[in-house]
């Protein structure tokens, strides 16, 4: 942004020194997120940038520890041997579509009740659907842990799939309610005049107007349950491995270097569940004139 | 407003539909029909919730003043315990009642009851296991002497007088723990012993990290979210995505690259050393404690401020300031007394979600904090998993749910949670 021609150099000073003040803010917030990518491709089994590596020797750099995260003994060897990261993998995706399945149907059903103008105690209950988003997760896991043990549901899938859409809703009911504030609802009267019944109504009316909002809703419960580890291990049994759960693992006992790929992989996720995200929420905000970040 | 006027207004039955009924009860009508359908439309996920997570939650805070097992292992002894008058040893009745509860038992409920026994007064335990051994060699009474003669410790009041502390089903004895006090064997209230009070330091300890956190946040995330509302939106959406991008990444990722930065041969040391601002030895030792704790949670809970602050800047019209610049303040001034105020919602909103968040961190912690970088969080954890001490995992629990509790009652009543953001 240039500066108009009369401000003072004092200002000037000001303004650029906040300026780097806000760039180093950004650096902090980013820089540890790129600085294991260039890592992940180190033949060092240390978590190190070592002096070879810096001066780009062949030899330093390797793709070793992805071959080992996918479970591939050596170069050129294309058998493939099941290992606890792709194992951990197939867990995450099973418990994480399912929770995000679960909780898109509940959460959208239950803001679409929430938006309606006469609905009764509408901020408790507000309260209430947002909380599992909020209570510290090693309480939430320390009660679920006491619960489902009572009831037969601890080491099982269906157990994790249910706390997980537990975790997961709060950010369904949060985006999709945001994208009713600016839904008009004379277009469901039209509808209904016209002579839709109620699912149909829904269907072909309500739903692509809030699709934006749902599928934002849904990404975000499903990185809750796939980034999730505490409820995995007090609620899972040991053999219920997932991508967090074994890279928590990994840290705590054996610092391999594999970790540092599943991140690879798990930052290029990221990235592209933010840009989807993005896409939809300008999308929608063209579409409609509304601005769901206001 | 208007429709109650209305309806006031033609209670005297003038205005009637067109079946005949007043205008007043077809609209009531019509209004509940409404009211049950948006209630309908709620329920299974407040049932869903109800069941997964609210009734777990409510086990737990159960659990932290249940103290019935025990009187399930020693139904006849408390009943006969109630009479002891708590001045001598007590009478043969007791004891022999006591002898047969402990010989009949079930080992695995002796072996719970035990360990509970054992945080009224340690030694139970032992005698107990070793008792349940003993007295099967013990054919008849009386009863006694033959139990002190296997335990001198069935003859000390101590451990009699304990009991006292089990009798009833509910106890606050795992609340005490959890802020270092304890029942004496008079049930009275006590302090632990010296080197057993932990709890009030890392309450205090957590509170601390939380405050520090807060600030930190507020210090980083106010002059970005001040940037990022003032650029156009061009940019500002460019920018946005670095503060988004973590919100988004894996928690464990974040926490790894962070090691990554911190050891004591990570980036950030070796760049001090390279560029010859300290010297090899001396790297600084940034990870496996409390800053490093305070450093890794700032970066993880910083969207969290910088989203609400930035939804309430971007509704303060730049004019404000002009004005202000133009009657004559200098930048900072007017900054103070003009931008600042305005900025009063989103700062309390931001402060608040970052420290309820970072008042039950517990991955944290565990992996970057080291010995002294434990939150409460942590010893939650460790007496869930470790010692099974599971009463006063709930008790330190139900205290940390109760502080969230008031403070997000407040964060409601000032913010709205329907006004969280997502980005």
């Amino acid at each position: 942004m240039a500066l108009p021609s009369y401000t003072t150099t004092s200002q000037r000073i000001g303004w650029y020194s906040f300026l780097t003040y806000c760039g180093l803010v950004f650096f902090f917030l980013i820089a540890p997120i790129f600085i294991i990518l260039p890592l992940s491709f180190s033949a060092s089994p240390f978590f190190e940038f070592t002096r070879e590596f810096m001066n780009f020797e062949p030899e330093a750099w390797s793709l070793r520890w992805y071959r080992q995260m996918v479970g591939i003994a050596s170069v050129g060897d294309t058998t493939v041997v099941s290992n606890k990261w792709m194992l951990g993998t197939r867990n995450s995706f099973i418990i994480g579509i399912s929770a995000t399945f679960l909780a898109t149907a509940l959460g959208t059903i239950a803001a679409l009740g929430l938006s309606r103008p006469n609905m009764p105690f509408k901020g408790t209950i507000m309260a209430i659907l947002i909380s599992p988003m909020i209570v510290p997760l090693i309480i939430t896991s320390a009660g679920m842990f006491f619960f489902y043990s009572k009831i037969g549901l601890t080491h099982t899938y269906l157990g994790l799939i249910l706390a997980h859409t537990a975790l997961g809703t709060p950010f369904v009911v949060i985006t999709v309610t945001a994208t009713l504030t600016g839904f008009d609802t004379n277009l469901i009267r039209a509808s209904q005049s016209l002579g839709a019944d109620t699912m149909r109504t829904f269907f072909k009316v309500i739903m692509p107007l809030i699709l934006p909002g749902v599928i934002s809703g849904a990404l975000f419960a499903f990185i809750t349950s796939f980034d999730e580890v505490v409820v995995v291990m007090f609620v899972g049994s040991v053999e219920q491995i997932t991508i967090p759960k074994q890279m928590w693992a990994g840290l705590r006992q054996e610092t391999s270097p594999v970790i540092l790929c599943m991140a690879t992989c798990l930052v290029a996720l990221s990235i592209a569940l933010l840009t989807t995200v993005e896409l939809l929420r300008r999308r929608s905000e063209r579409l409609r004139g509304i601005k769901l970040r206001n | 407003m208007f429709r109650d006027k209305i309806m006031n207004e033609t209670t005297a039955g003038s205005i009637l539909t067109t079946e005949g009924i007043p205008l007043k009860v077809s609209l009531q009508k019509a209004e509940r029909r409404n009211k049950i359908r948006a209630v309908l439309l709620v329920a299974p996920l407040l049932l869903f919730i109800l069941f997964t997570f609210l009734i777990p939650i409510g086990d737990m805070l159960l659990r932290s003043v249940d103290d019935s097992h025990i009187n399930t292992v020693f139904p006849k002894t408390f009943k006969e315990y109630k009479k002891w008058d708590r001045q001598d040893l007590p009478s043969e009745e007791l004891y022999k009642t006591m002898f047969f509860e402990v010989k009949e038992s079930e080992g695995y409920a002796i072996g719970k009851a035990s360990t509970r026994m054992n945080y009224a007064k340690s030694g139970w335990k032992s005698l107990l296991k070793k008792s349940k051994r003993k007295f099967k060699k013990i054919e008849e009474g009386p009863y006694k002497e033959q139990m002190i003669a296997i335990d001198k410790k069935w003859a000390n009041m101590e451990y009699w007088k304990a009991i006292g502390v089990m009798v009833d089903a509910t106890t606050a004895g795992y609340y005490l723990n959890a802020v270092d006090l304890k029942y004496n064997v008079d049930k009275e209230v006590v302090r632990q012993k010296e080197n057993r009070r932990i709890y009030n330091h890392t309450w205090f300890k957590t509170f601390k990290v939380s405050v520090l956190v807060m600030v930190f946040c507020l210090m980083l995330g106010y002059p970005i979210a001040y940037l990022l509302s003032t650029l156009p939106l061009k940019y500002s959406n460019l920018l946005m995505i670095c503060v988004l991008l973590p919100f988004w990444t894996s928690l464990l990722v974040r926490t790894v690259a962070w090691m990554v930065m911190l050891q004591q041969k990570g980036v950030f040391n070796n760049l001090l050393v390279m560029s010859n601002i300290i010297a090899d030895e001396n790297r600084f030792k940034l990870m496996y404690n409390e800053t490093a704790t305070i450093i890794v949670m700032t970066q993880i809970l910083l969207p969290f401020m910088v989203l609400p602050l930035y939804s309430v800047m971007r509704t303060i019209s730049p004019n404000y300031m002009r004005a202000a610049l133009n009657l004559g303040a200098s930048p900072l001034h007017a900054f103070w007394k003009i931008y600042m105020p305005n900025s009063v919602p989103g700062i309390s909103a931001g402060c608040m979600l970052v420290f309820i968040l970072a008042i039950g961190y517990y991955i944290t912690p565990e992996l970057v904090g080291g010995k002294d970088g434990q939150m409460i969080g942590n010893w939650i954890a460790y007496h869930l998993k470790t010692t099974l001490n599971w009463g006063l995992c709930a008790a330190l629990g139900a205290i940390l749910l109760g502080v969230m509790t008031v403070l997000y009652w407040v964060y409601n009543k000032l913010v709205g949670i329907e006004n969280i953001k997502l980005g």
